[in-house]
């Protein structure tokens, strides 16, 4: 059986060789050459993937009622002593089939789109060689067979979103994004370091077969031994989860995320929206077992986490004025969804609805997000601007990218029948199951979603025409495909399976069906609409067209418009109470408390380093006097703790 | 004992060889013919380096006064190459006009200590021991002076003369209280009557001084910076290779051998020290600007992740602290190399002068980032498997905190690494160094490097093999 799935290795070493050859040869070729090597080797590998997600979900994976976890490939490779040997290998299950599905489609999309965006520009083969790589190491995060494997594909990970962040390294402002993307993720990933280091200490073990084996005997490990009254495996499950914080940009490690829009749209749109940025949550997906059964502590550390960065970034979402960092704070919020589901979740089938609607939102959250960031690629590339005030009226220029944003916008907003309503609502059925607490918290953000994702495509695609220097015109085919096949996909990724998501993936490996809960559904709406509307009555500027809308949005609108005091209430709300009282002082308290503090350290680094600098005379006596009284401070202090 | 049994001292008979073929060579071409003398100096080593590797028989001569075991033999060959690497990048170097008629000179000497350091590692007896250890240091006093005519040069010799023998001073005291405390020199002896008491105590803590200061650590580590300042940057690179890998070996086996008896004692003076080694390190390679200097603070940083494998106090910790002594010696070789060639073509040793070095030499600069990767633990990179083996080994004989402590000490260091890497690639420079190319021995120096660091880490079976071979010196 595990023979069949042996050519699974093919996916990501392609990537690896285009690398290659593009990072030696493809400066001395015709630039379109490299693009297309790299754009070959993906769309390969997309197909190797689609067909091994057939084969593995219509076929073969389903044994006896439950998904089967395969190891496609497998060697010995690190040999720690005896007991603890790591291996390379290839764990084929429901989530990582899923995730290569959606790495290689994006990550396809990305590297048509790049045709188009980076045309003419000096580093094309630069640009595609990191795109190979970045995939390549993808790919090999998401089908690691254990944990040791992925923390190196995790860091080759954040390599490659260093060096593409980092890109147009002639621009100050992205030499310093991508450095300080480097160094928050390494910061959190030192945690996970240790993380990996107690959980090998306390389980022997570093493989995720046995490491996420309910019934096995990992789940009793590490439950007695305590520190600070939590036990040791929920530290390591905490420190995990902090390496996994750091690459979803969790609350407080979310800082580098706005700062690397300074890289390439299309990169934005791969890494920083759809793909690396959820290995967090795939992560946590991967050890939920772990997480649930042997520490429901961590595991409320990962709900609250999530939750509070969900509306914490939907917050300052609201003030903001680049689209692409309007964008970057929606995809913090939506990752605190994903993270938040997965904090909620229970194990078994119905029970872990958590579970299955996170790596759901976490699919369709994909298509969509990278569906709006290549839009707003496609308009900045249109408007020369990443400023919402510069723009305006777009939506007569470029048809295409109005329509496919407007797709990408209602999904995000939750509004039916588009996909991300499908797994937004599933996330709250979990909330609700488990924390009302949270659940309300969420049900807010979705409001603030709507509100601040229809500011940005009123703001852009309506409102008043700007005079632009030239006319914007829309973008070529290379870059419309793209949108337009990601806006299929964010119509048909959450109805079309609507009935089938929980068939493929559960906490439990065990198939089960999703209903729609219209009850929690139908007031996540409700509060969809209201954000909508409002958004419409602030920015849809009254030049004939909000009658339009008003038509179109039908009874919301004209019940929150006829009451006109509301209207004011509204503005003084918002404008006043929340801009100045809430969403300024949170943008203020990010940008100078938590940056702050993490400035703050370094600087404590440097001054302890500059006063001790005079230690170093250079006068010998002083060398030799340090040394003997070293000698005799070791003798004197270890004959008296003898003698004692 | 036959003549057969010499042989297993092959490895050091075939340095004395070659030192008077050095010689022999010296005073038939009369130091002529510079051609020549690099060549067969260099050509000469290769033989060494790869006969080192040809399998040897193991035990003990001289009633026990010298004794080899696998894992010595391996650490043997494992500095032999590192000497190997310096060779192939120091040529570029005695080339140039102001050491002419000194080139052979400069192996002769470099050749001696690495006879000593192998006497050292092999001794079964603190006679053989310390003799080594002698011999491993004046010759390097000497190759300190190397550059006369320039102060610094001259200066750093003295300093590590004076230091030196105040170091072997402390230490023959703590070896004469050894001899008091069991009439005995021999290993054999000492330990089969070792037992805790004061002189014995005072015998480890004086004893550990003295290797102590060899690999720097802190507080006997202050000769380190300016020592380094000052000697050639051949020497630099090897003292802080080679010299300081055998000294860390050598107090490796004699804490596991002698003084084991006395593990409650140096188990916290490990501790201590090398709490006060990492942090004290890194947080001085912050401030430095010139490359040696900075190396030299590095060095001392990583001399303090060497005690988390030993305090571990397990095969595992052992085999990796070999394992990261080679690791280290790579790393360090493909930034000392780069650095010496760039030292070599413009004179300029200052860390901002690497400013835009990407764009003028990429592929030193590749090499140097390899290095310094490396050195920073950035996986995947050789460097960050033989810090992880040591965490791992540290943790699983329950320093937990001692682990916690080095994984924030490699944070500190990443940043200061990264500065290098950061003006390299990313500071603007009106006048980068320009574009230059190395000669043949240089590159192969800088390959051999570069392929250390990555084999080594992609290799797992390596470490295995390492802890196969650690049964040895237990």
């Amino acid at each position: 059986m595990t023979m069949d799935f042996q050519y699974t290795i093919l996916i990501p070493i392609l990537l690896f060789f285009s690398f290659v050859y593009n990072i030696l040869w493809g400066r001395t070729r015709s630039p379109k050459i490299a693009g297309l090597i790299s754009t070959t080797t993906i769309l390969i590998a997309a197909v190797l993937s689609y067909y091994t997600a057939y084969q593995y979900f219509f076929n073969v994976g389903l044994v006896n009622g439950s998904y089967e976890k395969i190891i496609a490939f497998k060697m010995v490779w690190l040999h720690f002593s005896d007991t603890l040997v790591v291996d390379m290998g290839i764990l084929l299950d429901p989530i990582s089939i899923m995730m290569l599905v959606v790495v290689t489609t994006i990550s396809s999309m990305v590297h048509i789109y790049s045709f188009g965006y980076m045309h003419g520009d000096d580093g094309f083969a630069r640009f595609y060689a990191f795109l190979s790589l970045f995939s390549f190491s993808m790919l090999g995060l998401v089908v690691s067979s254990n944990i040791f494997q992925m923390y190196i594909f995790w860091e080759l990970v954040g390599v490659s979103s260093f060096l593409l962040i980092g890109y147009y390294y002639q621009k100050p402002s992205a030499v310093a994004a991508a450095k300080k993307a480097f160094i928050v993720t390494r910061f959190a990933d030192l945690g996970f370091l240790v993380g990996i280091l107690l959980i090998s200490y306390v389980t022997g073990s570093l493989d995720f077969a046995v490491l996420t084996d309910p019934n096995g005997p990992v789940m009793l490990q590490g439950a007695s031994l305590g520190f600070m009254g939590l036990s040791v495996m929920t530290w390591a499950l905490i420190l995990i989860f902090i390496g996994g914080a750091g690459k979803s940009a969790m609350f407080p490690f979310h800082i580098w995320l706005p700062d690397a829009m300074e890289g390439p749209t299309p990169v934005s749109a791969l890494i920083h929206a759809a793909t690396m940025v959820v290995a967090g949550v795939y992560l946590v997906a991967r050890l939920f077992p772990l997480f649930h059964i042997a520490a429901p502590n961590a595991q409320y550390v990962v709900l609250a986490v999530g939750g509070f960065t969900s509306l914490f970034a939907a917050v300052i979402a609201i003030t903001q004025i680049d689209i692409k960092r309007v964008l970057a704070f929606s995809t913090l919020s939506q990752l605190g969804y994903m993270m938040a589901a997965l904090g909620a979740s229970g194990y078994g089938a119905e029970e872990g609805i958590g579970y299955t609607a996170s790596m759901w939102h976490l699919f369709t959250h994909a298509m969509f997000k990278a569906l709006l960031f290549l839009g707003a690629g496609s308009i900045i590339h249109a408007v020369h601007s990443n400023n919402m005030t510069d723009m305006g009226g777009l939506r007569k220029y470029m048809p295409i990218t109005h329509i496919t944003f407007l797709i990408g916008t209602l999904a995000i907003a939750g509004i039916p029948p588009f996909a991300g309503f499908f797994s937004k609502d599933e996330i709250l059925v979990a909330l609700h199951q488990s924390s009302h607490f949270w659940y309300w918290v969420e049900v807010i953000t979705a409001g603030l979603t709507a509100f601040y994702m229809f500011r940005l495509y009123f703001n852009v695609f309506w409102g008043e025409n700007r005079h632009y220097h030239h006319k914007p015109h829309e973008s070529s085919l290379s870059m419309t495909f793209p949108l337009m096949f990601l806006a299929f996909m964010a119509i048909v990724s959450g109805g079309f399976f609507m009935f089938d998501f929980g068939a493929f993936i559960s906490s439990n490996l065990v198939p089960y069906d999703i209903h729609i809960h219209w009850d929690i559904a139908g007031l996540s709406i409700f509060v969809a609409l209201i954000g909508i509307s409002l958004a419409a009555m602030l920015y849809l500027k009254p030049s004939g067209i909000s009658t339009k809308m008003a038509t179109a949005l039908g009874p919301v609108y004209k019940a929150t418009y006829n009451k006109f005091y509301f209207d004011e209430i509204y503005l003084f709300v918002t404008h006043k109470i929340i801009f100045n009282l809430i969403a300024r002082p949170s943008a203020w308290f990010d940008r100078h408390v938590v940056d702050g503090f993490m400035n703050m350290l370094a600087w404590i680094t440097n001054f302890v380093s500059g006063s001790i600098k005079g230690l170093q005379s250079g006068q010998l006596q002083h060398y030799a006097m340090s040394f003997v009284s070293g000698a005799v401070a070791l003798a004197l202090f270890f004959l008296y703790f003898m003698t004692r | 004992m036959n003549l057969n049994s010499f042989l297993l001292m092959r490895h050091e008979l075939i340095l004395i060889a070659v030192v008077l073929l050095y010689l022999a060579s010296e005073i038939i071409g009369g130091g002529k013919n510079k051609r020549f003398s690099l060549n067969f100096a260099v050509v000469l080593f290769l033989a060494v380096t790869i006969i080192g590797f040809l399998p040897i028989s193991t035990g003990t001569m001289f009633g026990g006064m010298y004794q080899t075991s696998p894992a010595i033999i391996l650490m043997k060959n494992i500095l032999n190459a590192g000497a190997f690497i310096v060779f192939l990048q120091v040529v570029s170097w005695l080339k140039k006009e102001e050491n002419d008629n000194r080139i052979m000179e400069f192996f002769i000497l470099i050749v001696s200590t690495l006879i000593g350091m192998n006497y050292m590692i092999s001794a079964g007896d603190f006679l053989m021991f310390y003799l080594g250890l002698e011999l491993a240091t004046i010759p390097m006093a000497a190759l300190a002076a190397y550059q006369v005519y320039n102060l610094k040069s001259a200066e750093a010799g003295i300093k590590l003369l004076l230091l030196a023998a105040l170091s072997s001073g402390i230490m023959l005291f703590g070896i004469s209280m050894l001899y008091g405390a069991s009439e005995s020199l021999y290993f054999t002896d000492l330990i089969r009557t070792m037992e805790m008491n004061s002189m014995t105590v005072l015998a480890l803590v004086f004893i550990f001084s003295g290797l102590a200061f060899k690999i720097s650590i802190v507080p006997f580590h202050f000769w380190t910076a300016d020592v380094y300042e000052g000697a050639p940057m051949s020497v630099t690179s090897y003292m802080s290779v080679i010299s300081k890998a055998s000294a860390a070996f050598v107090l490796m086996s004699l804490l596991f051998t002698v003084f084991a008896q006395l593990k409650e004692i140096w188990t916290p003076i490990l501790y201590i020290t090398s709490v006060l080694t990492m942090t004290l390190g890194n947080l001085f390679a912050i401030r430095q600007r010139n490359i040696k200097r900075f190396m030299a603070f590095s060095s001392i940083a990583q001399a303090g992740f060497i005690f988390l494998g030993i305090i571990s106090g397990t095969q595992m910790g052992m085999s990796t602290v070999i394992y990261f002594l080679a690791i280290y010696i790579f790393s360090n070789l493909a930034v000392f190399g780069v650095a010496g060639a760039i030292y070599n073509q413009t004179g300029k040793e200052l860390i901002d002068d690497y400013a835009g070095l990407y764009k003028t030499n990429p592929a030193l600069t590749l090499v140097m980032t390899f290095g310094l990767f490396s050195l920073a633990g950035i996986p995947p990179i050789a460097g960050f498997f033989g810090k992880f083996f040591l965490f791992t080994a540290a943790m699983e004989s329950g320093f937990l905190w001692l682990t916690v402590i080095a994984v924030l000490n490699t944070i500190i260091s990443l940043y200061y690494y990264l500065l290098i890497v950061k003006a390299m690639y990313i500071t603007p420079n009106e006048s980068p160094i320009a574009f230059f190319r190395s000669d043949f021995y240089m590159k192969m120096g800088l390959i051999l490097a570069t392929i250390g660091i990555l084999v080594i880490g992609f290799i797992g079976g390596i470490h295995h093999y390492i802890y196969n071979l650690s049964f040895g010196i237990l």
